[in-house]
């Protein structure tokens, strides 16, 4: 069974379709890739698979079915209790509220908390231990703030992870680091994940063997994600869209 | 009340009351204790290992014993200011006179308590505290009223001398009720090189607050703060400004609020720097959060530039709680409710005021437990 399905899904703000029926699953620890130009809707769907989405946006038609379990009225907090995690490509800053207080909670402890030895060097492995009295985001760089992301991800366990862009304005260094702690914890938990890129730069570093192209709303060509980016890296995203290759659950 | 001898003699109630505002009854871990309640100072005493260093005692007592004193009354509040400055002036219950001697660096912070217990009590009282050449020190004031009465109503003059290369943190906390008028008069005045620090803090309900403390950077390279942390609720009238005059070379001011306001509560946040000599500096921040339809918060920056090279700047922003924010909380395993006391709790950070560790962890503490009453 797929770990997450997605049936007839449709999202509108205001009188557009932002996407447009779309129907698709992911399978239980692997990896799957998301491509898709801007404006294509990536954002969108991740927000749904979440709950995240705002006020303006809103699911009119199809479900989204978690380990077979209907999430899709379901508020953001209970489908993280579920174990449904996003990275979000610009995640706010919250003045006041302490990264290392953050990193506490994700570990499903107090304030008071003290980190363990292995969490400390976690900390450390992720250059964030000057960053843990300050405020979450704020000042923070692209690559501080991805990995600040991605380390939170680990720490909170989840079961499918949702990466929105982890290797768009960051620097080489933080995307090496980052790229490689995922994969290691694709690997060591099991866990399934669905990574939106735009630029293809995490593949260097991701091991996924599924791959499929957003465009204007709805899904396209489900393949092998080193093919699809040599494709658009050729012909661009116009070739997908002549293509037509239009697909449903075909990984 | 007669003036006690020991701490131990002070009824346990109000050394209950007085420490939900910041007072220990540790004296081992302040430098000094002053007590005045209602019309009356019934303690006042130096830790033995500050004598010699640090001097507390009642105003009244004061000016008898040092002559030199009335140069520093009325000096830098003016007594004509305004109705409550002229009554504090006619007549005052005492007040606190504290003075840091020259280069004596006081590790534990002095701490003074004025306290209402009776009803519809009119409190005047009149500081004067002298931060002497190389001082440094940290000063917890704590305005308290006991539960017992129910209206009353708070006049406060203090006046604040921050001599040559002194360092003075004042952090004052107020625990009023719900039916009591509080009218702070005080301004301070900062030599060459010379800091001070003034934070406010205000998380119980009250009827009404006005205050506008001002300092006058005299001296080159002096520097004030003015921090405030405002919790408006029940009703209350918060209308809280403060004022820098850099007049002279090098001289800084930094002003930081932040205010929330949920029932019913009015805020009023106000500052003003004015930017009097060549290369002063100022910086203005306030930030509101406004928690339901029935409050408000209204925040009124004003920047005066009189010098080339004057440098002074603010930054303003109030609304609700960002939704963005409370959305990614929840994805952190946070329910809503979870998610916006995390944020109004970093709202409410005490780390903008400078203070020393323990110190701050026990203002933490306070911020906290005010927050669970409500």
């Amino acid at each position: 069974m797929d770990i997450l399905e997605v049936k007839d899904l449709t999202v509108r703000v205001k009188d557009k379709t932002v996407l447009d029926n779309i129907s698709f699953g992911l399978k239980a620890k692997e990896s799957h890739i998301l491509f898709g130009p801007n404006g294509s809707g990536k954002t969108t769907l991740i927000n749904a698979l979440m709950g995240t989405l705002s006020s303006e946006q809103k699911i009119v038609s199809g479900k989204i079915l978690f380990s077979g379990e209907d999430i899709t009225g379901k508020g953001v907090d209970e489908r993280s209790k579920l174990g449904i995690f996003v990275g979000f490509q610009n995640p706010p800053e919250i003045t006041g509220v302490k990264l290392a207080d953050l990193l506490k909670l994700c570990l499903g402890k107090n304030v008071k908390y003290r980190f363990s030895e292995e969490e400390t060097k976690l900390i450390e492995a992720f250059k964030l231990t000057d960053f843990l009295n300050r405020d979450v985001n704020v000042g923070f760089s692209g690559g501080e703030r991805k990995r600040a992301e991605v380390l939170q991800m680990i720490l909170l366990k989840p079961r499918l992870f949702l990466l929105d862009e982890p290797d768009s304005g960051v620097d080489v260094e933080s995307l090496r680091l980052v790229a490689n702690e995922i994969q290691r914890y694709i690997e060591s938990a099991e866990s399934s994940a669905l990574i939106v890129t735009h630029k293809g730069d995490i593949l260097e570093y991701i091991k996924a063997k599924h791959a499929c192209v957003l465009l204007e709303g709805v899904l396209h060509c489900f393949a092998n994600p080193k093919k699809i980016y040599e494709d658009i890296k050729n012909s661009g995203y116009e070739a997908c869209v002549r293509c037509q290759e239009v697909g449903t659950e075909k990984w | 009340m007669n003036e006690e001898d020991e701490l131990t003699k002070i009824p346990h109630e109000i050394l209950e009351e007085a420490a939900r505002a910041g007072m220990s009854s540790d004296e081992k871990r302040r430098s000094g204790t002053f007590y005045l309640i209602d019309q009356s100072t019934i303690y006042s005493k130096v830790n033995e290992t500050f004598k010699g260093k640090i001097e507390l005692m009642d105003t009244k007592i004061a000016l008898q014993k040092y002559p030199w004193l009335k140069e520093y009354m009325w000096r830098v509040v003016d007594r004509e200011k305004d109705e409550f400055t002229k009554k504090a002036a006619s007549d005052f219950n005492g007040g606190y006179f504290m003075r840091i001697l020259p280069n004596v660096e006081v590790t534990f912070p002095l701490q003074s308590c004025l306290m209402i217990t009776e009803d519809n009590l009119e409190q005047r009282v009149h500081n004067i505290i002298i931060a002497e050449e190389g001082s440094k020190a940290y000063i917890i004031s704590s305005c308290v009223q006991h539960y017992r009465a129910s209206k009353a109503s708070h006049i406060g003059i203090s006046e604040f001398y921050i001599k040559k290369n002194a360092m003075l943190n004042f952090t004052m906390i107020h625990n009023w009720s719900e039916q009591t008028i509080v009218r702070p008069r005080s301004a301070a005045l900062v030599e060459d090189d010379g800091t001070f620090v003034s934070n406010y803090i205000c998380l119980r309900p009250v009827k009404d607050v006005q205050m506008y403390p001002e300092a006058f950077c005299n001296g080159a390279n002096s520097k004030v703060s003015f921090n405030n942390i405002l919790y408006g609720n029940k009703n209350s009238l918060l209308d809280i400004g403060s004022k820098a005059v850099l007049n002279e070379k090098g001289s800084k001011a930094e002003m930081i609020s932040r205010a929330i306001a949920r029932e019913r509560s009015k805020m009023i946040v106000r500052g003003l720097i004015d930017g009097n000599s060549q290369e002063c500096k100022g910086h203005l921040e306030c930030r509101g959060l406004l928690i339901d339809d029935e409050s408000l918060i209204k925040s009124i920056p004003e920047l005066i530039a009189r010098k080339k090279g004057a440098e002074i700047t603010h930054e303003a922003a109030v609304g609700k709680i960002s939704e963005k924010e409370i959305l990614y909380l929840m994805t952190r395993k946070l329910s809503r409710d979870q998610a916006v006391s995390l944020i109004i709790r970093g709202f409410m950070d005490v780390g903008i005021m400078g203070l020393t560790q323990p110190l701050s962890e026990q203002v933490d503490r306070i911020v906290d437990m005010s927050r669970n009453a409500s």
